[in-house]
């Protein structure tokens, strides 16, 4: 088969095939037993993840363009539906495989009371986030947005008889729906201005076009649904409460591909249609500032947390500020190096959630303090927790470490130079969180709850998902956590594996290859300075600075009552400035609805604001 | 201009229900109102006064109407988003009914159980 053949059968098979697949469970569901529809469903998922595979390595020679049916633009204006395949946005379609295949094969032991509906709406999802990543045009990135919304929203609430899970999953569909509903305003006026849906023609028009008010507004309607999806602050309340609340196979998703693939789609949006016409200036002040604030507000709500699920959950919040702080840097260096933090983020993100699984079945609890001291016999599991907690610090050689050497790279060279700083801080309030929860739970070791953990959300309200404990770590539990970690660490030991994100970050960023790919078809990439990025000695310094700073934060958390009793003083100056940014995590959906005014406000006037 | 303040004002009166709203069924309905307002900005967009529908048994080129036919394309994406609208609506609006069965309210003040 020839290269064009190939990408124009393979790219919407990945997209198709699991719709297929989840319409017939759902049809014959009812004569099927448990394990053929996990066999099925597990074997959909990997192979979708192998087709992106291939899909991978073609895509490192030429761009994949199919258009569907073959439905071409004619005279300048199309009707069809085109996916488009480079490097990056076919990672984060093999990503979502991967982690698919892995939460499917998770699930097969760990529910005992769910059948073909969870598989059909978990198959659902895989084809809305395959979709948003291959599609090259405005209204079907809308579609694949509001196909994994609605999958997502379902999927949260799959336990139907938790109170919280149902509570938590309407706030995430109204709010994401909300988003979603601006960004289709904004796809219409940008429809309005230029008369095209498509992303190379839009780029074409924009740049011919210019930037005026109604494209500006346009940017920043459409960018504001991604980033609700992204869980920029302040658009981010819905993700701590359906994180907290949604099935551990689940949470694996949302937090290892669903919130960056709403980052990738502003960066995609940014680099191919608007790049031209936009001010580079504003765009990075819109996207530091929103990526600084989030940083911050996401690392130390992971600190006050106890539910370890929701813990997680904001971790992921502050990781998401640091990578739009390094897109928004808008150096191609720090966004591959967001790309590898990504992919590391993915596995060792995916193993810390999987291990929440695995405590919640076995004790019926994810609370640091009810679960104390109770894991220790829990060895594979215990180890692997922590590493995994090394690995969110940035411990080499996990990719977690590789992307924010490259990262913190890029933004210094794009003139950030406090960026390394934040980075440092963030990675070792957010690890050092997670390592605290470990040795309490997996050592025993560590204080009881103060005055400001004894409010918290308790873990203890968690439904487990199994009628009787689990005593024993069946094995297609242990495989997805082991095999995750260590595909973590992998990644970032792959010799060349920074320069080739590097290359694919300077294809990503190309607009004029996109649009002559889409529209000319001439697919290859063109030459480009090589280029290289990897671990460097100042880089790992930093990694294993942010590691002993994690620890430090994890001996505070553990022992912190027992400081001197001056230096407690001092502590609680802070606390009625916590103890708001607690409460405006209120669960409230009135209150979400009123902070996603305000942010788009507030985003309109840094779009607008003369740099 | 007229047409686009209409649809971001109900867009707006949509999130301002919602932020206000005391009942979680009312609520889903402004999520509802809100996306009406999308309706409204696609279908002007591709209005032109005096033009017929977009329908037609040969092609346009030949019946000598095309500069007289107001834009399929928009019509056919308010379609897919009265389908998406629908979709979210009744998930959410038995989720609605759910959180009543499990929490006995509806009223999202009394909601606590996702704080801090």
């Amino acid at each position: 088969m020839t290269h064009d053949q190939m990408a124009n059968a393979l790219l919407p098979a990945v997209v198709v095939a699991p719709i297929v697949v989840a319409c017939l469970l759902l049809a014959l569901g009812r004569r099927l037993d448990r394990p053929t529809i996990d066999v099925v469903a597990i074997a959909t998922s990997a192979a979708v993840a192998t087709a992106d595979g291939v899909l991978l390595s073609a895509a490192g020679n030429h761009r994949l363009v199919a258009w569907l049916g073959g439905w071409r633009p004619q005279h300048g204006a199309s009707v069809g539906i085109v996916f488009v395949g480079d490097q990056v946005g076919v990672g984060a379609a093999l990503v979502a495989g991967v982690l698919m295949t892995c939460a499917l094969a998770y699930s097969w032991r760990y529910f005992e009371n769910i059948h073909v509906n969870f598989h059909a709406l978990m198959l659902l999802f895989l084809a809305g986030l395959t979709g948003f990543s291959l599609s090259g045009d405005l209204f079907n990135m809308f579609v694949f947005f509001e196909l994994m919304g609605v999958a997502a929203y379902a999927l949260t609430a799959v336990k139907v008889e938790d109170p919280t899970a149902v509570h938590g999953a309407l706030n995430f569909g109204v709010i994401n729906s909300l988003g979603a509903y601006i960004s289709l305003m904004g796809i219409g006026m940008l429809y309005a201005a230029t008369g095209q849906l498509n992303l190379a023609l839009l780029s074409r028009a924009l740049t011919a076009r210019g930037p005026d008010v109604l494209v500006v507004v346009g940017f920043v309607a459409v960018a504001t649904g991604f980033l609700v999806k992204a869980a920029a602050v302040p658009f981010h309340f819905w993700l701590d409460d359906a994180h907290a609340v949604a099935p551990t196979p689940v949470c694996v998703l949302f937090s290892g591909i669903m919130v960056e693939l709403g980052l990738y789609g502003v960066a995609r949006l940014y680099w191919v249609a608007f790049s031209g016409t936009l001010e580079a200036g504003t765009i990075q002040r819109l996207f530091v500032v929103l990526g600084v604030v989030t940083a911050v507000v996401g690392s130390v709500m992971c600190l006050l947390q106890r539910h370890l699920k929701r813990l997680l959950a904001f971790s992921t919040i502050a990781h998401t500020g640091m990578f739009l702080i390094a897109v928004g840097s808008l150096n191609p260096v720090a966004t591959a190096g967001t790309a590898v933090y990504v992919v590391g983020h993915a596995a060792v993100k995916s193993v810390l959630f999987l291990c929440a699984g695995v405590l919640l079945n076995r004790f019926g609890s994810v609370d640091e303090f009810t679960l104390q001291g109770k894991g220790r016999d829990a060895r594979l599991t215990g180890i692997v927790f922590m590493l995994a907690g090394l690995g969110l610090a940035g411990m080499p050689p996990f990719a977690v470490g590789l992307g924010k050497v490259m990262a913190e790279e890029g933004v210094v060279r794009a003139g950030l130079w406090w960026g390394p700083v934040l980075f440092l801080l963030v990675a070792a309030a957010t690890g050092g969180a997670v390592l605290r929860v470990g040795a309490r739970v997996f050592l025993g070791i560590g204080r009881g709850p103060g005055a400001e953990e004894a409010g918290a959300m308790s873990g203890d309200e968690e439904k487990r998902e199994l009628a009787t404990g689990m005593t024993r770590l069946p094995v297609t539990m242990g495989i997805p956590l082991t095999a995750l970690l260590a595909a973590g660490a992998i990644v970032g030991l792959l010799p060349g594996f920074g320069d080739q994100a590097a290359l694919a970050a300077g294809r990503f960023a190309g607009r004029a290859g996109y649009v002559a790919a889409v529209l000319d078809g001439t697919t290859s990439y063109g030459a480009s300075p090589a280029a290289s990025a990897g671990w460097s000695v100042e880089g790992i310094v930093l990694c294993l600075a942010s590691v002993g700073a994690a620890a430090l934060v994890a001996l505070l958390g553990l022992y912190g009552t027992a400081l001197p009793r001056q230096i407690l003083a001092v502590l609680r100056t802070a606390r009625p400035a916590l103890h708001m940014m607690r409460s405006v995590h209120s669960g409230h959906i009135g209150d979400y609805a009123a902070w996603l005014l305000f942010g788009v406000g507030g985003i309109i006037v840094l779009a607008m604001l003369p740099p | 201009m007229y047409p686009y303040v209409v649809a971001g004002a109900i867009l707006f009166l949509g999130v301002i229900g919602i932020a206000r709203s005391r009942n979680l069924v009312h609520a889903v309905v402004c999520l509802a109102v809100a996306q009406s307002g999308t309706y409204v900005l696609l279908l002007t967009v591709g209005y032109q006064r005096g033009a017929t529908a977009p329908i037609f048994q040969s092609a346009p080129e030949k019946a000598g109407y095309a500069a007289t036919l107001v834009d399929p394309v928009v019509q056919a994406l308010t379609l897919t988003d009265i389908v998406v609208s629908a979709t979210v609506t009744s998930m959410l609006l038995a989720l609605a009914v759910q959180i009543a069965k499990r929490h006995d309210t509806v009223d999202p003040d009394e909601l606590r159980s996702l704080r801090g």
